[in-house]
Parts: structure tokens; sequence; C-alpha cells
């Protein structure tokens, strides 16, 4: 299992940053994620989840403060920080880091029923992914269907991690976890004989904590008709920035 | 196309055969005195859908397997859903989720059957077979005809916002779901549609008539052209009504007798079976009873004109009486025949459209059903280029463990195979060989509409069966190769 960071404690005193050349005050301890998106600013993210403790995994996040790179969920806030958010550098990289998760693994957007309500998807259209130019790695991965109604499909894991979070902190079950290292890295479950040897239920915070269609209530799919599902009017993060 | 002529291996090859969907290729070879030997409709595109299919849940099928082709997604979208409403125990979906089904068919045969008439077919049929090939094509009928092409353009605009407004997109939607739809029609879609449906009926019956006055200006020639016998197959009706969307199998000879009639699909391993041959990709269905020499058939819409009994409306049904008194009692069997019964569907699909669009039931609320998990489903449709089974086993964790698809396509490889090798006696048979000459087998094709995506669907090794059978019938000894 990896550690996982814990939310940073807040003060609660007021301090303010710089965003964009934008002044934003923001709780003394709170992420500048979170600070960001308490003025309606939209810091593009993947592996961060409201409710969980930030990950730090996937860089979507990534910003400049005073200069230097990091990752704005894990980031704490305080007086006087300059930020840099919604640049032509930092989100270039931010699709470039999406391009790599998406031939990492096997995403197939066509046929997925994830489509439309997939944050991966979404973030790609949202950055202006027009077609990945990183080679595919056709990598095989692993299909666990043996619970009777939620399915692992570990070809759309982009190892965020909110699964294994979301069942450790809000489920109080530890489900997930991650094993193996670089590209052998995967999502395991607790379990020796997959799903079904585990106490996950489908009404579980894990699975509806999962970005994309890799942990899925089965029978699901499709229900939602085109031009209904979550992105099928606004970009992700127009939520953030109304 | 681009044509070799060896002279030294006496072969022609006509590479690719153009304006169908897809790939193939066309072998003619030839005996040292040049007369024709023997003809190949070679399939040559790969697809492999029935086996990456398999260790899929079974709700992707419907999605996944519609990939397959892009001009007539929904039958495969519709096929696989209804086979997958077997599977999740539903044996009859909710009025709303049948009637929006069905439009969107029928949307998708109107769409189809005019892309096929207008943009593939009728170069062919407007300038003549020996005209230019520089003229011979779409371009060439926008600028001679601009008037027929601005209404084929619109009219296939009209089949796609059908199919939109069903299946949530024009190309690939995700509408239909084991045990029913995910959407009813609103209001607002609905007299959108409605605004431009009597058009469209004129339009097709234009396009009819059109079809009618080549055929009929040059009659003789037309009917005899690529023409042979054979038996067909299609869905009905139990009251043996033309339906394109569900019915049970029946089979006709070529003198109109029925071979069998009103098989349902769990049963149609019984009737139907398919020979692998080494040099195409795609296979060769033959019905069981005739065995594999003589129980080659054709599907599509002449079969299914030839073998309903009548249509259930006004138009189509008139051009249907018309069209089978030139058969005297008898099938029709003329290959250039294909045309005209199509341009009948085409009608009927558009008045069909009209009789859904003013049926309250479209606005239903109840849009899925469930039933019992079942471990197989076979279920199957009149696509716009004939019959489509497709068939799943799923096992308990809902993973698709064997896929079986019988395309259209498929249905008629033989008789492409053999269309190709009557206009090859016909016209190529001891001649100097000339572009306009080799036109004339991709016209044959062309008749049929193939849609080679479709039809070259396996992936993996092929299952081999092999039968000692003594003089009595009775199996000796069997061996399977896995």
């Amino acid at each position: 299992m990896s550690a996982q960071n814990d939310t940073p404690e807040t003060s609660g005193e007021t301090v303010k940053l710089l965003i964009d050349g934008v002044e934003i005050p923001a709780r003394e301890g709170q992420t500048i994620l979170e600070a960001a998106a308490d003025a309606g600013i939209y810091v593009p993210r993947l592996c961060y989840r409201e409710g969980l403790p930030p990950g730090g995994h996937c860089r979507i996040c990534t910003v400049k403060v005073n200069g230097r790179p990091t990752s704005a969920c894990t980031f704490p806030a305080s007086e006087g920080l300059v930020l840099e958010n919604n640049t032509d550098e930092l989100n270039t990289m931010r699709r470039q880091v999406v391009e790599m998760l998406f031939v990492e693994g096997n995403h197939v957007c066509p046929s997925c029923e994830a489509s439309g309500d997939c944050e991966l998807q979404a973030l790609g259209y949202r950055l202006g992914m027009i077609a990945p130019q990183y080679p595919y790695q056709n990598t095989t991965r692993e299909l666990d269907a043996s619970h009777p109604d939620v399915m692992l499909d570990r070809n759309r894991c982009v190892l965020c991690g909110r699964c294994a979070r979301a069942s450790r902190e809000l489920d109080g079950k530890s489900v997930f976890g991650f094993e193996g290292r670089g590209i052998g890295k995967r999502i395991a479950v607790n379990a020796s004989h997959g799903l079904a040897g585990t106490d996950i239920d489908a009404a579980d915070e894990a699975v509806a904590a999962c970005p994309t269609g890799c942990l899925l209530v089965k029978r699901q799919a499709n229900l939602i008709p085109v031009g209904k599902r979550t992105y099928d009017k606004t970009p992700i993060g127009t939520d953030v920035e109304a | 196309m681009t044509v070799a002529q060896k002279t030294a291996g006496r072969k022609i090859v006509i590479n690719p055969v153009t304006r169908v969907e897809g790939h193939g290729k066309v072998t003619i070879h030839l005996d040292d005195d040049g007369h024709i030997k023997e003809t190949r409709f070679h399939i040559i595109e790969f697809r492999g859908f029935e086996r990456f299919i398999q260790g899929r849940p079974y709700w992707e099928a419907p999605t996944v397997v519609q990939r397959l082709c892009g001009i007539c997604p929904v039958s495969h979208h519709l096929a696989a859903s209804k086979a997958m409403d077997v599977v999740v125990g539903v044996d009859t979906v909710s009025p709303t989720a049948e009637k929006m089904r069905r439009l969107m068919h029928y949307g998708q045969t109107f769409q189809s059957h005019v892309l096929h008439f207008y943009h593939l077919a009728s170069p062919d049929l407007l300038f003549g077979f020996d005209a230019p090939v520089e003229d011979r094509n779409v371009i060439g009928v926008i600028k001679a005809h601009p008037e027929i092409a601005t209404k084929a353009v619109l009219m296939r605009k009209y089949g796609q916002e059908v199919i939109k407004a069903t299946s949530g997109k024009k190309i690939h939607g995700t509408g239909s779901i084991p045990g029913g739809m995910n959407k009813n029609l609103s209001i607002a879609e609905r007299d959108e549609l409605l605004r431009d449906i009597d058009d469209m009926i004129a339009w097709s019956v234009e396009g009819l008539e059109l079809c009618k006055s080549v055929v009929e200006a040059d009659m003789e020639h037309l009917l005899a052209f690529g023409t042979f016998e054979s038996s067909f197959v299609s869905i009905v009706k139990e009251d043996g009504c033309l339906d394109l969307y569900d019915g049970n199998l029946r089979a006709k000879d070529a003198d109109g007798k029925i071979i069998f009639d009103q098989v349902p699909p769990s049963k149609y391993l019984e009737y139907i079976r398919e020979e692998v041959r080494s040099w195409s990709y795609m296979k060769f269905p033959y019905i069981t009873s005739l065995g594999k020499e003589k129980g080659w058939y054709r599907v599509g819409p002449l079969a299914r004109i030839n073998n309903c009994d009548y249509i259930d409306t006004p138009i189509a049904e008139a051009e249907r009486v018309k069209f089978v008194a030139l058969g005297g009692g008898r099938p029709i069997h003329a290959t250039m025949a294909y045309h005209w019964a199509r341009m009948i569907e085409t009608v009927h699909a558009a008045e069909k459209i009209k009789e859904l669009l003013n049926d309250p039931d479209l606005q239903g609320e109840e849009l899925v059903r469930s039933g019992e998990r079942r471990g197989t489903g076979v279920a199957w449709i009149e696509a716009p280029r004939g019959t489509l089974i497709h068939h799943y086993d799923v096992d308990k964790n809902d993973m698709i463990t064997l896929a079986n698809l019988i395309v259209s396509t498929t249905h008629n490889n033989e008789a492409m195979n053999r269309a190709v090798k009557r206009i090859a006696d016909q016209y190529l048979d001891g001649q100097e060989i000339t572009e306009g000459l080799l036109n004339r087998i991709e016209v044959g094709i062309r008749a049929y509409d193939p849609c080679l995506s479709c039809a070259t669907h396996a992936l993996g090794q092929m299952r081999l069966q092999v039968q000692l059978v003594g003089p009595d019938d009775a199996v000796i000894h069997e061996k399977f190769r896995e």
C-alpha cells in the first residue's frame, strides 16, 4: 500500500493569494486547489475528490507556486503566495499527462459506458486533446467481474487511488490498494479471488469515487441517454467556475 | 479500381471493387482459350469482433458490436440489444421501447437504402455501364442531375436525424439497451421529424419511379443481367407480413415453395450452418436440410419482397403487387431487381416512420424491463442488406463467452460469387477485356449492396469439425479441433 497524504491542518486565518494575477482569499492551511475553487477558479484535477484526503498522484493539478511546479491538491495556502494556473505552459503539460494516461491504459471511449460521465475523457476535451501523440502501450489489463454487482475493469484504471482512499476513509473497508511498481503497478483488492471475495457493495463510496469506467456498478450501462450525461452540455470544471 | 491482366497466368484481378462498403476484390481465372474457368469474389479486409467481444460484459455488446460498420450500425445495435433482451430475461420490451427501436430501424433502413441507390448504384443506372468512369460516379450524378442529388442528400440526412432522435447520435448511438431503450421521443423531436416526412414519402416514391423507369427502358437486358435462380431467406411476421424489425424466419425455394417457415431465432442453428473456404475471410452459410451444394440462398430486399405475403403500408404494398407480377407466380430472380425491391422498401420505411411518429406510445415512460437472467441470447433483424443474426453466450459473471454473428452480406456470399460468374460468362467470355466490361462485374456485386466490413468479423482459429458418416447417414465418429 502506498502511503497516503492527510489533509493539511487549517488554522482558519484568512490569507491572500495571487492566482494568475487575481487576488483571492484563502484560509491558511487550506490547499490552494480548494482555495481556488472557493474563489470560483478551476484547477484541473483527476485524483483529487472532494471529501477525500488528497493523493497527489496524477499531477494534473500542477500549478506554479512562486515559480516552482507543485500539486495544488496538496500544497497549503499561506500569505502572499504567487500562483500560476491557467497558463499555456501548464495546460500543455496537463494535456500531455492526460495523453499519457490514455495511451498507458486501454481507454476505448466510443464503447465505454462511462463515456460522457468520465473525468479523464472530460479532461481530454477541456484541455484540447485531439489525439494522443505518444505510442499506445497496449498493456494487458485484468478485468474482474467476479462480484455480482460491481465490476473492476483495469483497462480503464488511471491509478488515481480514489477508490482506495474512499474505501478506507469513507466506507471503512480498505478493499483497494496498489501493488507492483512502474508500468506493472495496478489496483489490487484485499481478497485472493477478486472482488467477489471482498465486502464491497455497489452503494459504497469507493465505487462512486472512480473517475473513469474502471470501477462500475453492473447493469447500469447507458441508462442515461446521450445529451443528458454529466459532461454532455458543459465541460468539466464548469461547476467550480459557476 | 485497378485492373491487372496477366496473360501468362490468365488471371484478371479487379481490386478494389468500388462503390461498395468495405474492401473486396474479384479474380477471374481464364483457361488457355480465354474462356472463363473460375471467378471469385474475395473479401480482403479483416475485423475480428466475434473474438474481442469475448470477455466483455453483455451490456457492452450493443455499443461495441455496432462499430462493425458505419453504414448500418443501427442493425447491429438493435440485433445485439434484442439478443441481450433474451439474456436479461425480457421476452417483450415495453411498447415505447419497441416502437422507439422500430423508428430507429426504419430511419436507418431509409438512409441506408437511399445511400446505396443514389450514391453507389445510380451512376451505373443513370449513365449506363459503359459510361466513362470520370462521369460514372456520385460527382457525375450531382453535375448531371442536381435535383435528384439534392433530394438524395436530404433524404439521407432525414434518416440520420431519425437515428439521432432515437439513439442519441447519428452514428453509433447508445439508445437501445438490454431490456429496452434509454429515451422516448419528445414532442419537440416528434414535431421536427413530422415536418418533413411527407416530402420523404413523396421523394422516395420518385426514387422508386426513377428506378422502375431505368429498368423498364431496358427490361430485357437488365432482368437477364447476372441473373440466376436461388432460394430466398427472410424474416416475416406470423401472418406473412413484411417486417424488418422482428419476426420468424422463412425460406422459399426458387419456385416459391416454402422450405421452412416461422422458425424462431433460438432454433437458427438447426436450419442454417456456415462453411469456411480458404480464399475468403467471409463464410458461406447454407440451409442445413439442403446441404452445402444446394443450400445457399439470397437475403436482402429482393428476398424480403419475394418472401412476404403482403406489406402493411399502402403505397409499398401497391408497388409490391406490381413488382411480383413480373415473376408470374414465381419469385423474381433478377439480380438487378434488388434495386427495385430496395426502393419499394425505402417507400415502406418512410411510410412506417410517419405511422410511428403519430403513435403516442413513443412518448411513453416505461423504457426498460427486466427479468430472470439467461445464459444465451439469439436474435435477428432485417438489416438493410438482409437478415442479421446475433448469438451470444453469457457466463454467470455477466461476461460474453461466445459471439456468433451471421450478417446479411455473408448470407449473400455464394450469391454474389454466382453473380460474378454469371456476368463473366455473359459478357467477358472470349472477349477483349475492357474497363466497361469489367464494370459489369461490379454492377452485379453492387446490386447486393454488400457491406464487407460487417461480413468479416471473425477472429481466431476456426473450429474444425470432422464427421465420419455411414451409408445410412448415421454419424459413426466425430472429432473437433478447437
